[in-house]
Protein backbone atom coordinates (compact mmCIF):
# COMPACT_ATOMS: atom_id res chain seq x y z
CA UNK A 1 0.00 0.00 0.00
CA UNK A 2 1.72 3.38 -0.84
CA UNK A 3 2.00 6.11 1.59
CA UNK A 4 -0.85 7.97 2.54
CA UNK A 5 -0.71 11.54 3.28
CA UNK A 6 -2.33 12.44 6.66
CA UNK A 7 -1.25 16.13 7.14
CA UNK A 8 -0.58 18.79 4.44
CA UNK A 9 1.94 21.93 4.57
CA UNK A 10 -1.21 24.24 5.55
CA UNK A 11 -2.07 21.76 8.57
CA UNK A 12 1.35 21.35 9.38
CA UNK A 13 1.98 25.50 10.00
CA UNK A 14 -1.64 25.66 11.36
CA UNK A 15 -0.90 22.97 14.62
CA UNK A 16 2.39 24.99 14.74
CA UNK A 17 0.72 28.10 15.41
CA UNK A 18 -1.68 26.72 17.61
CA UNK A 19 1.27 25.08 19.98
CA UNK A 20 2.77 28.21 19.88
CA UNK A 21 -0.41 29.74 20.78
CA UNK A 22 -0.71 27.07 23.67
CA UNK A 23 2.63 27.18 25.07
CA UNK A 24 1.93 31.09 25.53
CA UNK A 25 -1.45 30.54 26.87
CA UNK A 26 0.65 27.55 29.72
CA UNK A 27 2.12 30.64 31.58
CA UNK A 28 5.81 28.90 30.78
CA UNK A 29 6.62 32.05 28.80
CA UNK A 30 5.83 34.64 32.16
CA UNK A 31 7.39 33.14 34.74
CA UNK A 32 10.86 35.31 34.00
CA UNK A 33 12.96 31.99 33.36
CA UNK A 34 14.27 31.72 29.97
CA UNK A 35 11.93 29.72 27.55
CA UNK A 36 14.03 27.37 25.00
CA UNK A 37 12.64 25.41 22.88
CA UNK A 38 15.21 21.94 21.80
CA UNK A 39 14.68 20.34 19.26
CA UNK A 40 15.58 16.36 18.54
CA UNK A 41 17.57 15.62 15.47
CA UNK A 42 17.22 15.78 12.86
CA UNK A 43 13.29 17.02 12.09
CA UNK A 44 12.26 17.81 15.75
CA UNK A 45 14.82 20.95 15.25
CA UNK A 46 13.68 21.97 12.19
CA UNK A 47 10.44 22.08 13.90
CA UNK A 48 12.03 23.66 16.44
CA UNK A 49 13.08 26.51 14.48
CA UNK A 50 9.86 26.69 12.58
CA UNK A 51 8.40 26.97 15.88
CA UNK A 52 10.46 29.42 17.57
CA UNK A 53 9.82 31.61 14.65
CA UNK A 54 5.34 31.04 15.63
CA UNK A 55 6.42 32.43 19.09
CA UNK A 56 8.86 35.02 17.83
CA UNK A 57 6.01 36.45 15.66
CA UNK A 58 3.50 36.15 18.47
CA UNK A 59 5.56 37.81 21.43
CA UNK A 60 9.19 38.76 20.00
CA UNK A 61 12.08 37.45 22.27
CA UNK A 62 9.80 34.71 24.15
CA UNK A 63 12.10 31.61 23.30
CA UNK A 64 15.56 30.94 22.16
CA UNK A 65 15.80 27.57 20.01
CA UNK A 66 18.78 25.17 20.57
CA UNK A 67 18.99 21.40 19.47
CA UNK A 68 19.53 17.89 21.74
CA UNK A 69 21.12 15.14 20.38
CA UNK A 70 19.62 12.18 22.22
CA UNK A 71 22.52 9.55 19.93
CA UNK A 72 24.93 8.68 22.85
CA UNK A 73 22.16 8.12 25.34
CA UNK A 74 20.06 5.46 23.36
CA UNK A 75 18.91 2.38 24.81
CA UNK A 76 19.40 0.48 21.22
CA UNK A 77 22.69 1.88 20.65
CA UNK A 78 23.81 -1.92 20.78
CA UNK A 79 21.24 -3.32 18.50
CA UNK A 80 21.67 -0.77 15.28
CA UNK A 81 24.18 -0.05 13.04
CA UNK A 82 26.66 2.95 14.44
CA UNK A 83 24.81 5.89 14.64
CA UNK A 84 26.44 9.44 14.09
CA UNK A 85 25.68 12.48 16.69
CA UNK A 86 24.24 15.52 15.45
CA UNK A 87 25.65 18.52 17.26
CA UNK A 88 24.10 20.14 20.46
CA UNK A 89 23.01 23.16 20.66
CA UNK A 90 22.08 25.57 24.00
CA UNK A 91 22.30 28.58 24.70
CA UNK A 92 25.51 29.88 26.14
CA UNK A 93 24.05 30.60 29.55
CA UNK A 94 22.86 27.24 30.03
CA UNK A 95 19.71 25.28 30.81
CA UNK A 96 19.60 25.91 34.44
CA UNK A 97 16.39 27.03 35.69
CA UNK A 98 15.09 27.45 32.04
CA UNK A 99 11.61 25.88 30.69
CA UNK A 100 12.80 23.50 28.14
CA UNK A 101 10.36 22.61 25.71
CA UNK A 102 11.68 19.27 23.65
CA UNK A 103 10.49 19.40 20.26
CA UNK A 104 10.50 15.97 18.10
CA UNK A 105 8.40 15.07 15.12
CA UNK A 106 6.85 11.78 15.76
CA UNK A 107 5.87 10.92 19.41
CA UNK A 108 5.83 6.91 19.37
CA UNK A 109 7.21 4.40 21.94
CA UNK A 110 8.69 7.79 23.98
CA UNK A 111 11.74 6.20 24.24
CA UNK A 112 13.49 9.14 22.47
CA UNK A 113 12.12 11.25 24.94
CA UNK A 114 13.50 9.07 28.09
CA UNK A 115 16.75 9.20 25.85
CA UNK A 116 16.36 13.61 25.90
CA UNK A 117 15.35 13.61 29.10
CA UNK A 118 18.58 12.21 30.21
CA UNK A 119 20.75 14.21 27.88
CA UNK A 120 19.27 17.34 29.94
CA UNK A 121 20.26 15.73 33.23
CA UNK A 122 23.68 15.89 32.09
CA UNK A 123 23.53 19.70 30.71
CA UNK A 124 21.95 21.15 33.72
CA UNK A 125 18.86 21.14 35.62
CA UNK A 126 16.00 23.50 34.41
CA UNK A 127 12.69 24.30 35.92
CA UNK A 128 11.09 22.04 34.11
CA UNK A 129 10.42 20.09 30.77
CA UNK A 130 7.89 20.02 28.21
CA UNK A 131 7.34 18.46 25.42
CA UNK A 132 5.87 19.24 22.11
CA UNK A 133 5.52 16.69 19.28
CA UNK A 134 3.67 17.34 16.04
CA UNK A 135 2.26 13.91 15.70
CA UNK A 136 1.17 11.95 18.71
CA UNK A 137 1.00 7.99 17.16
CA UNK A 138 0.64 6.29 20.34
CA UNK A 139 2.32 2.83 21.45
CA UNK A 140 4.28 4.46 24.05
CA UNK A 141 6.45 1.83 26.36
CA UNK A 142 7.45 4.33 29.25
CA UNK A 143 5.64 6.67 30.98
CA UNK A 144 5.71 9.80 29.12
CA UNK A 145 3.31 11.66 27.78
CA UNK A 146 2.98 15.10 25.63
CA UNK A 147 2.49 18.67 26.82
CA UNK A 148 1.58 19.72 23.26
CA UNK A 149 0.59 17.87 20.31
CA UNK A 150 -0.20 18.88 16.56
CA UNK A 151 -2.02 15.82 15.87
CA UNK A 152 -3.34 12.53 17.32
CA UNK A 153 -2.60 10.26 14.78
CA UNK A 154 -4.16 6.63 15.86
CA UNK A 155 -2.31 4.27 13.74
CA UNK A 156 -1.66 0.51 14.18
CA UNK A 157 1.75 -0.46 15.55
CA UNK A 158 2.99 -1.81 12.40
CA UNK A 159 2.34 1.40 10.13
CA UNK A 160 4.98 3.88 9.78
CA UNK A 161 4.22 7.27 10.03
CA UNK A 162 7.20 9.82 8.45
CA UNK A 163 7.19 13.62 8.54
CA UNK A 164 8.27 15.06 5.53
CA UNK A 165 10.01 18.66 6.06
CA UNK A 166 10.49 20.87 3.21
CA UNK A 167 14.09 21.36 4.55
CA UNK A 168 15.35 18.14 4.27
CA UNK A 169 12.76 16.23 2.03
CA UNK A 170 11.60 19.23 -0.01
CA UNK A 171 7.59 18.74 1.07
CA UNK A 172 5.46 19.57 4.43
CA UNK A 173 3.80 16.47 4.87
CA UNK A 174 2.74 13.72 7.01
CA UNK A 175 2.30 10.68 5.58
CA UNK A 176 1.08 6.93 7.02
CA UNK A 177 2.64 3.99 5.03
CA UNK A 178 2.88 -0.03 5.57
CA UNK A 179 6.43 -1.16 7.12
CA UNK A 180 7.75 -3.06 9.74
CA UNK A 181 7.60 -0.25 12.51
CA UNK A 182 11.05 0.00 13.52
CA UNK A 183 12.05 2.75 11.33
CA UNK A 184 14.31 4.97 13.43
CA UNK A 185 12.04 8.31 12.41
CA UNK A 186 8.82 6.84 13.79
CA UNK A 187 10.00 6.07 17.54
CA UNK B 1 34.47 0.31 11.81
CA UNK B 2 35.59 -2.87 13.53
CA UNK B 3 39.46 -1.78 14.66
CA UNK B 4 41.82 1.16 14.04
CA UNK B 5 45.00 -0.06 12.84
CA UNK B 6 45.91 2.18 9.98
CA UNK B 7 45.20 5.46 8.68
CA UNK B 8 46.21 3.88 5.25
CA UNK B 9 42.42 2.36 5.16
CA UNK B 10 40.31 5.89 6.09
CA UNK B 11 38.73 7.71 2.74
CA UNK B 12 38.43 11.54 3.24
CA UNK B 13 34.77 11.43 4.06
CA UNK B 14 35.95 8.70 7.03
CA UNK B 15 38.43 10.92 8.02
CA UNK B 16 36.28 14.13 8.27
CA UNK B 17 33.80 12.05 9.98
CA UNK B 18 35.92 10.87 12.39
CA UNK B 19 37.00 14.50 12.84
CA UNK B 20 33.12 15.94 12.97
CA UNK B 21 32.44 13.58 15.69
CA UNK B 22 35.43 14.27 17.76
CA UNK B 23 33.75 18.11 17.30
CA UNK B 24 30.83 16.45 19.46
CA UNK B 25 32.61 14.95 21.90
CA UNK B 26 34.84 17.73 22.67
CA UNK B 27 31.65 20.18 22.98
CA UNK B 28 30.75 17.21 26.11
CA UNK B 29 34.09 18.39 28.27
CA UNK B 30 32.15 21.84 28.46
CA UNK B 31 29.35 20.69 30.02
CA UNK B 32 27.90 20.13 33.49
CA UNK B 33 28.34 16.57 33.29
CA UNK B 34 30.87 15.57 31.26
CA UNK B 35 30.33 12.57 30.10
CA UNK B 36 28.06 10.41 28.04
CA UNK B 37 26.45 6.88 28.68
CA UNK B 38 27.16 5.66 25.07
CA UNK B 39 29.81 2.97 26.30
CA UNK B 40 28.17 1.77 29.69
CA UNK B 41 28.59 -2.01 30.17
CA UNK B 42 31.57 -1.83 27.84
CA UNK B 43 35.42 -2.48 28.74
CA UNK B 44 38.00 -1.37 27.49
CA UNK B 45 41.70 -2.51 27.75
CA UNK B 46 44.89 -0.51 27.58
CA UNK B 47 47.55 -2.54 27.11
CA UNK B 48 50.76 -0.37 27.12
CA UNK B 49 53.68 -2.60 25.95
CA UNK B 50 55.76 0.22 25.41
CA UNK B 51 56.25 3.26 28.19
CA UNK B 52 53.57 6.30 27.28
CA UNK B 53 52.31 8.67 29.70
CA UNK B 54 49.57 11.04 27.54
CA UNK B 55 48.43 8.32 24.95
CA UNK B 56 47.74 6.09 27.80
CA UNK B 57 45.89 8.65 29.95
CA UNK B 58 44.14 9.80 27.23
CA UNK B 59 42.51 6.74 26.00
CA UNK B 60 41.52 6.24 29.28
CA UNK B 61 40.11 9.47 29.78
CA UNK B 62 38.42 9.14 26.69
CA UNK B 63 37.16 5.76 27.67
CA UNK B 64 35.90 7.05 31.39
CA UNK B 65 34.19 9.78 29.48
CA UNK B 66 31.98 7.47 27.17
CA UNK B 67 31.16 5.90 31.15
CA UNK B 68 33.19 2.27 29.64
CA UNK B 69 34.99 0.55 32.23
CA UNK B 70 38.76 0.69 32.26
CA UNK B 71 41.58 -2.00 32.88
CA UNK B 72 45.30 -1.20 32.07
CA UNK B 73 48.38 -3.35 31.59
CA UNK B 74 51.64 -1.82 31.33
CA UNK B 75 54.64 -4.24 30.45
CA UNK B 76 56.73 -3.09 33.16
CA UNK B 77 56.35 -4.99 36.59
CA UNK B 78 53.61 -8.05 34.77
CA UNK B 79 54.41 -11.20 33.16
CA UNK B 80 55.44 -9.50 29.90
CA UNK B 81 59.25 -9.31 32.39
CA UNK B 82 58.42 -13.01 32.77
CA UNK B 83 58.83 -14.20 29.33
CA UNK B 84 55.34 -13.93 28.23
CA UNK B 85 54.54 -13.19 24.84
CA UNK B 86 51.74 -11.60 23.10
CA UNK B 87 48.94 -14.07 22.44
CA UNK B 88 49.06 -15.40 25.87
CA UNK B 89 48.94 -11.64 27.64
CA UNK B 90 46.17 -10.57 25.00
CA UNK B 91 43.92 -13.81 25.33
CA UNK B 92 44.50 -14.04 29.58
CA UNK B 93 42.96 -9.73 29.46
CA UNK B 94 40.30 -10.73 26.83
CA UNK B 95 38.99 -13.85 29.05
CA UNK B 96 38.54 -10.98 31.61
CA UNK B 97 35.87 -9.87 29.23
CA UNK B 98 37.05 -7.14 27.14
CA UNK B 99 35.55 -5.30 24.56
CA UNK B 100 37.96 -3.37 22.66
CA UNK B 101 41.81 -3.64 23.46
CA UNK B 102 43.69 -0.19 22.81
CA UNK B 103 47.36 -1.33 22.40
CA UNK B 104 50.79 0.31 21.92
CA UNK B 105 53.64 -2.27 21.47
CA UNK B 106 57.23 -2.20 20.03
CA UNK B 107 56.90 -4.13 17.13
CA UNK B 108 55.31 -2.26 13.89
CA UNK B 109 52.41 -4.76 12.96
CA UNK B 110 51.87 -5.70 16.61
CA UNK B 111 48.08 -4.38 16.30
CA UNK B 112 47.24 -5.72 12.99
CA UNK B 113 48.44 -9.26 13.96
CA UNK B 114 46.33 -9.19 17.07
CA UNK B 115 43.43 -7.88 15.05
CA UNK B 116 43.76 -10.75 12.61
CA UNK B 117 45.14 -14.05 14.49
CA UNK B 118 41.95 -14.69 16.07
CA UNK B 119 43.40 -15.08 19.04
CA UNK B 120 40.77 -12.68 20.71
CA UNK B 121 37.15 -11.47 19.45
CA UNK B 122 37.72 -7.26 20.97
CA UNK B 123 37.91 -4.49 18.81
CA UNK B 124 41.37 -3.47 18.46
CA UNK B 125 42.80 -0.04 18.55
CA UNK B 126 46.66 0.46 17.34
CA UNK B 127 47.72 3.00 19.73
CA UNK B 128 51.35 3.35 18.07
CA UNK B 129 52.95 -0.11 17.02
CA UNK B 130 56.89 0.12 16.68
CA UNK B 131 58.00 2.48 13.53
CA UNK B 132 55.01 2.03 11.45
CA UNK B 133 51.86 3.58 13.11
CA UNK B 134 49.81 5.78 15.31
CA UNK B 135 46.44 6.77 13.53
CA UNK B 136 45.06 8.24 16.76
CA UNK B 137 47.77 11.04 16.98
CA UNK B 138 47.93 11.75 13.30
CA UNK B 139 43.77 12.22 13.55
CA UNK B 140 44.50 14.42 17.00
CA UNK B 141 47.14 16.30 14.66
CA UNK B 142 44.76 17.06 12.04
CA UNK B 143 41.88 18.19 14.35
CA UNK B 144 44.23 20.53 15.69
CA UNK B 145 45.10 22.01 12.30
CA UNK B 146 41.55 21.91 11.24
CA UNK B 147 40.30 23.33 14.12
CA UNK B 148 42.90 26.27 14.25
CA UNK B 149 42.46 26.89 11.11
CA UNK B 150 38.53 27.20 11.32
CA UNK B 151 37.90 27.52 14.65
CA UNK B 152 33.63 26.80 15.30
CA UNK B 153 33.77 26.76 11.04
CA UNK B 154 35.54 23.23 11.22
CA UNK B 155 32.96 20.69 10.67
CA UNK B 156 32.87 18.83 7.24
CA UNK B 157 35.97 20.59 6.00
CA UNK B 158 39.21 19.17 5.08
CA UNK B 159 42.94 20.97 5.09
CA UNK B 160 42.68 22.01 1.53
CA UNK B 161 46.47 22.90 0.86
CA UNK B 162 47.31 23.47 4.07
CA UNK B 163 51.02 23.00 3.92
CA UNK B 164 52.97 21.22 6.52
CA UNK B 165 56.61 20.79 7.55
CA UNK B 166 57.50 17.51 9.84
CA UNK B 167 60.50 18.16 10.91
CA UNK B 168 63.50 15.60 12.67
CA UNK B 169 63.30 12.20 13.49
CA UNK B 170 61.34 10.29 10.34
CA UNK B 171 62.64 7.39 10.74
CA UNK B 172 61.97 6.49 14.40
CA UNK B 173 58.40 7.99 13.92
CA UNK B 174 55.24 6.35 13.61
CA UNK B 175 53.85 9.77 14.00
CA UNK B 176 55.33 11.03 11.18
CA UNK B 177 54.14 7.99 9.05
CA UNK B 178 50.54 8.00 10.42
CA UNK B 179 50.74 12.22 9.46
CA UNK B 180 52.32 12.13 5.67
CA UNK B 181 49.42 9.33 5.10
CA UNK B 182 46.47 11.00 6.69
CA UNK B 183 47.52 14.72 6.05
CA UNK B 184 47.78 13.74 2.16
CA UNK B 185 44.30 12.09 2.15
CA UNK B 186 42.97 15.40 3.79
CA UNK B 187 44.06 17.77 1.33
CA UNK B 188 47.13 18.96 2.93
CA UNK B 189 50.62 19.03 1.44
CA UNK B 190 53.63 17.87 3.26
CA UNK B 191 57.04 18.43 3.19
CA UNK B 192 59.57 15.78 5.62
CA UNK B 193 62.65 17.77 6.89
CA UNK B 194 65.48 15.70 8.45
CA UNK B 195 68.96 14.86 8.54
CA UNK B 196 69.46 12.07 5.21
CA UNK B 197 70.27 10.11 8.23
CA UNK B 198 67.44 10.33 9.61
CA UNK B 199 65.31 9.50 6.27
CA UNK B 200 63.68 5.77 6.08
CA UNK B 201 64.41 3.99 3.08
CA UNK B 202 61.45 3.83 0.77
CA UNK B 203 60.34 7.34 1.29
CA UNK B 204 59.96 8.07 -2.01
CA UNK B 205 56.67 5.87 -2.12
CA UNK B 206 55.13 8.78 0.60
CA UNK B 207 52.81 11.00 -0.27
CA UNK B 208 55.72 13.61 0.67
CA UNK B 209 58.29 16.00 -0.30
CA UNK B 210 61.69 15.91 1.47
CA UNK B 211 64.46 17.68 2.18
CA UNK B 212 67.30 18.51 4.66
CA UNK B 213 67.25 21.98 4.91
CA UNK B 214 65.41 23.61 7.15
CA UNK B 215 65.89 27.03 6.97
CA UNK B 216 65.15 26.67 3.57
CA UNK B 217 61.83 24.84 4.60
CA UNK B 218 60.84 27.71 6.80
CA UNK B 219 61.46 30.08 4.06
CA UNK B 220 59.04 28.31 1.49
CA UNK B 221 60.88 25.30 0.08
CA UNK B 222 59.57 23.63 -1.75
CA UNK B 223 55.65 25.59 -1.90
CA UNK B 224 57.24 28.88 -2.64
CA UNK B 225 55.68 30.10 0.69
CA UNK B 226 56.27 29.55 4.31
CA UNK B 227 54.55 26.65 6.54
CA UNK B 228 51.06 26.99 8.14
CA UNK B 229 52.36 24.15 10.09
CA UNK B 230 55.63 22.98 11.60
CA UNK B 231 55.70 19.72 13.66
CA UNK B 232 58.81 18.95 14.92
CA UNK B 233 59.35 15.15 15.93
CA UNK B 234 61.08 13.88 18.88
CA UNK B 235 64.92 12.65 18.32
CA UNK B 236 63.90 8.78 20.06
CA UNK B 237 67.29 8.60 21.69
CA UNK B 238 65.95 4.75 23.09
CA UNK B 239 65.73 3.28 19.40
CA UNK B 240 68.83 5.10 18.32
CA UNK B 241 71.48 2.19 18.36
CA UNK B 242 73.57 3.92 16.43
CA UNK B 243 75.06 6.95 15.19
CA UNK B 244 72.80 9.34 12.87
CA UNK B 245 74.08 12.88 13.51
CA UNK B 246 77.29 13.69 15.33
CA UNK B 247 75.74 15.34 18.52
CA UNK B 248 73.01 16.82 19.73
CA UNK B 249 74.55 20.48 19.83
CA UNK B 250 74.94 20.07 15.49
CA UNK B 251 71.80 18.69 15.50
CA UNK B 252 69.77 21.56 17.28
CA UNK B 253 72.04 24.00 15.47
CA UNK B 254 70.85 22.42 11.89
CA UNK B 255 67.37 20.86 12.68
CA UNK B 256 66.09 22.41 15.84
CA UNK B 257 63.69 25.09 16.38
CA UNK B 258 65.66 27.33 18.08
CA UNK B 259 64.56 31.24 18.98
CA UNK B 260 65.94 32.53 16.15
CA UNK B 261 63.86 30.57 13.30
CA UNK B 262 61.04 30.65 15.49
CA UNK B 263 61.38 34.78 15.33
CA UNK B 264 61.53 34.08 11.74
CA UNK B 265 57.95 32.05 11.24
CA UNK B 266 54.81 34.13 10.85
CA UNK B 267 52.14 35.03 13.58
CA UNK B 268 50.02 32.14 12.52
CA UNK B 269 51.90 29.56 11.80
CA UNK B 270 51.44 26.73 14.01
CA UNK B 271 53.79 24.85 16.19
CA UNK B 272 53.63 21.42 16.61
CA UNK B 273 54.85 18.49 18.53
CA UNK B 274 53.62 15.40 19.30
CA UNK B 275 55.26 15.32 22.56
CA UNK B 276 57.21 14.42 24.94
CA UNK B 277 59.46 17.43 23.88
CA UNK B 278 63.39 17.70 24.48
CA UNK B 279 63.78 21.55 25.05
CA UNK B 280 66.73 22.82 23.45
CA UNK B 281 67.15 19.63 21.25
CA UNK B 282 64.43 19.70 18.64
CA UNK B 283 62.45 22.65 20.15
CA UNK B 284 63.72 25.58 22.40
CA UNK B 285 61.47 26.93 24.89
CA UNK B 286 60.48 30.13 23.11
CA UNK B 287 58.59 28.08 20.54
CA UNK B 288 57.39 25.41 22.72
CA UNK B 289 56.08 27.94 25.34
CA UNK B 290 54.87 30.71 22.88
CA UNK B 291 50.94 31.35 21.64
CA UNK B 292 52.26 29.73 18.18
CA UNK B 293 52.20 26.49 20.19
CA UNK B 294 49.12 24.35 19.71
CA UNK B 295 50.82 21.52 21.68
CA UNK B 296 48.48 21.45 24.82
CA UNK B 297 45.48 21.40 22.29
CA UNK B 298 47.10 18.81 20.99
CA UNK B 299 46.65 17.03 23.95
CA UNK B 300 43.45 18.28 24.98
CA UNK B 301 42.11 16.98 21.47
CA UNK B 302 43.70 13.57 21.69
CA UNK B 303 40.57 12.75 24.15
CA UNK B 304 37.99 14.14 21.79
CA UNK B 305 40.00 11.91 18.89
CA UNK B 306 39.73 8.81 21.35
CA UNK B 307 36.52 9.81 22.42
CA UNK B 308 35.46 9.38 18.58
CA UNK B 309 37.00 6.76 17.82
CA UNK B 310 36.27 4.10 20.67
CA UNK B 311 32.33 5.27 19.91
CA UNK B 312 33.46 4.06 16.29
CA UNK B 313 34.67 0.93 17.26
CA UNK B 314 32.20 0.06 20.27
CA UNK B 315 29.33 2.19 19.99
CA UNK B 316 27.21 -0.63 17.91
CA UNK B 317 26.04 -4.01 18.42
CA UNK B 318 26.85 -4.82 14.92
CA UNK B 319 30.32 -4.91 13.23
CA UNK B 320 29.80 -2.43 9.97
CA UNK B 321 32.87 -2.59 8.10
CA UNK B 322 37.06 -2.73 8.74
CA UNK B 323 38.66 0.46 8.47
CA UNK B 324 42.41 -1.26 7.75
Amino acid sequence: MPARPVLQQADIERALTRIGHEILESGDADTGAPLILLGIPTRGVLLAERLGAVLERLRPGAAVVGALDVTMYRDDLRRQPTRTPQPTRVPATGIDGATVVLVDDVLFSGRTIRAALDAINDLGRPRAVRLAVLVDRGHRELPIRPDFVGKNLPSAAAERVNVHLAETDGVDEVVVGTGDGTEATAS
Amino acid sequence: MRHLLSVRGLSRDDAIGILDLAEDMAAVATRAVPKLPALRGRTVANLFFEDSTRTRLSFESAAKRLSADVITFTAKGSSVSKGEGLKDTAQTIAAMGVDAVVMRHHASGAARVLADAGWIDAAVVNAGDGTHEHPTQALLDAYTMRKTRHGDASRGRDLDGLRVAIVGDVLHSRVARSNAWLLRTLGARVHLVAPGTLLPHGVGGWPVTTGSDLDAALDGEPWGAVPDVVMMLRIQSERMHDSFFPNEREYAREWGLDEVRFGRLPADTMVMHPGPMNRGLEISSAAADSARSVVLDQVTNGVSIRMAVLYLVLGSGGHDGDIA
